[in-house]
């Protein structure tokens, strides 16, 4: 084998061990690069920013597991935020009955930090299975979808949701997501009840949003671990995003690296086998 | 009969549902609400439906011990017990619901997602190859953006970030916005051929 093919054929294994070792080890020893802010995430930081104490948030954290370390720093940022504020919070997952587990585990997180009591300073409605009904639901009447929150108690005997109808009474809708649940949200919610929408979601998804952002249908968007730690840095509250950026820095550029290599490679074979040709 | 009934439900039920949405009338918007109710009730049924279907296609799995068999015993194991968990103890806060959710499901999921960064990164090394002008294209647009998007592209060359930004602002939104309006055309007309009766497929046994 040349050295050529040698280039373009490493094996799997040590790329897989590469990329171990070049998320785990700025784990360990952090760099701490500065994260610059984009302005999607400054946009929906700065709606959110501008409400007054007891305003209310619909946050809806449509994520599972699998996504949660991307989803999980948001929701807790935003979370935050809100709480800090003295902003009231309705939370749902509307995409998956996993994202309960992980919705009450990022909703618990900022309450505690913050000392916030359910009921009176957040709602937990929890997941109803069809997301464009529950969406729409909503929009009439938040007892239309959820007669009771999560923990069975019935809505009207929640301090915090009396006076509160529908997507009127909310300020700003923000859905977690790592489905393709948004769209849902901006077409049902955003465009048929004129709430204002914004989104967090995984980088993977980022690019299918941009469009809803120069429309106007999106207040502003968080893309992946990276729109997470941006969001961090607003609310000036470093976490596990902020961590996580240094992990995927190296492993980024571990990729970009093998990539031109696997390409110098290729030019070279092809270049040799041009001149043997001859 | 067995086809022209759900043809007529679909048909009026359609029509009505396009002619209360542009009219904010009092009626209208009572038929909105009922029929959000029935939607509800429609969407609780299916979960029922599907939990039923799995349970008998992994029963019929286990008894006649086809390939996978144990996958099955551990989908309806995971099934039987969380639902036992759950109607006993309740799903919130510190109960064994919500700890078999984070110290088993959890870790399991998250675990799963986390590898694809593992075949990401082999098969971007394999596959992105500049072999065609439009090959190289793709290429460099991705390399841009991988390191773009993260801090450390700033610190390699500043203006990376201008050209990730504009590479997603610009062309890629162009190209989704192009696939959306596609998409949105497409559901309309399929929307209109089953309103109408032209496309029945969704009532089954019908090419």
């Amino acid at each position: 084998m040349s050295i050529y093919e040698k280039m373009m054929s490493i094996d799997r294994r040590v790329l897989f061990v590469l990329i171990a070792l070049s998320v785990v080890i700025p784990l360990l020893k952090p760099l701490l690069l500065p994260v610059n802010v984009t302005k999607e995430v400054k946009h929906l930081y700065e709606f959110v920013d501008k409400l007054k104490p007891g305003d209310v948030v619909l946050l809806s954290l449509d994520y599972d597991p699998s996504t949660m370390a991307e989803c999980q720093p948001m929701a807790i940022s935003i979370l935050r935020q809100c709480f800090s504020k003295g902003i009231k919070v309705i939370v749902t997952s509307l995409a998956r009955p996993e994202g309960l587990g992980t919705a009450e585990m990022a909703l618990t997180q900022a309450a505690q930090e913050y000392h916030k009591k359910n009921g009176n300073d957040y709602v937990f409605l929890g997941y109803k299975p069809n997301a464009a009904a529950v969406i729409l639901a909503m929009g009439e009447n938040f007892r239309l979808a959820f007669p009771n929150d999560y923990y069975g108690t019935s809505i009207e005997d929640i301090p915090m949701m009396k006076g509160i109808k529908n997507y009127r009474d909310i300020k700003i809708l923000v859905t977690i997501s790592g489905s393709g649940i948004i769209d849902t949200w901006v077409i049902y919610a955003g465009g048929r009840y004129g709430v204002p929408v914004g989104a967090g979601v995984t980088a993977v998804m980022a690019t299918d949003y941009y469009k809803y952002l120069q429309s106007g249908q999106l207040v502003g968007l968080l893309g992946g671990l990276k729109g997470a730690a941006e969001y961090e840095k607003l609310i000036k509250h470093p976490d596990m995003a902020t961590k996580g950026m240094d992990g995927q820095n190296m492993a980024h550029l571990l990729i970009v690296f093998f990539i031109i290599i696997g390409n110098i490679g290729y030019f070279l074979g092809k270049r040799a086998k041009g001149i043997k040709g001859r | 009969m067995r086809r022209q009934i759900p043809l007529a439900i679909t048909l009026v039920g359609g029509v009505v549902m396009i002619i209360q949405y542009f009219i904010p009338h009092q009626i209208s918007q009572e038929i909105y609400r009922g029929s959000l109710d029935w939607l509800m009730i429609i969407a609780g049924f299916t979960m029922v439906l599907g939990i039923g279907s799995l349970v008998i296609h992994h029963t019929d799995k286990l008894k006649h011990h086809r390939e996978g068999w144990g996958y099955s015993l551990v989908t309806l194991a995971g099934l039987a017990v969380m639902s036992i968990v759950g109607l006993i103890w309740g799903m919130a806060g510190d109960k064994p619901f919500m700890q078999i959710f984070i110290y088993a499901q959890n870790p399991i999921q998250a675990t799963m997602f986390s590898l694809l960064a593992f075949f990401i990164a082999s098969a971007a090394y394999r596959a992105f190859r500049a072999r065609s002008f439009v090959a190289t294209l793709l290429l460099l647009s991705a390399i841009i953006v991988m390191i773009g998007r993260v801090p450390i592209g700033a610190k390699i060359w500043s203006p990376i970030r201008l050209v990730s930004d504009w590479l997603l602002d610009y062309p890629n939104m162009v190209a989704k916005r192009a696939i959306g309006l596609g998409v949105g055309l497409g559901m309309i007309s399929t929307a209109l051929k089953i309103i109408l009766g032209i496309e029945r497929s969704y009532l089954g046994g019908v090419k």
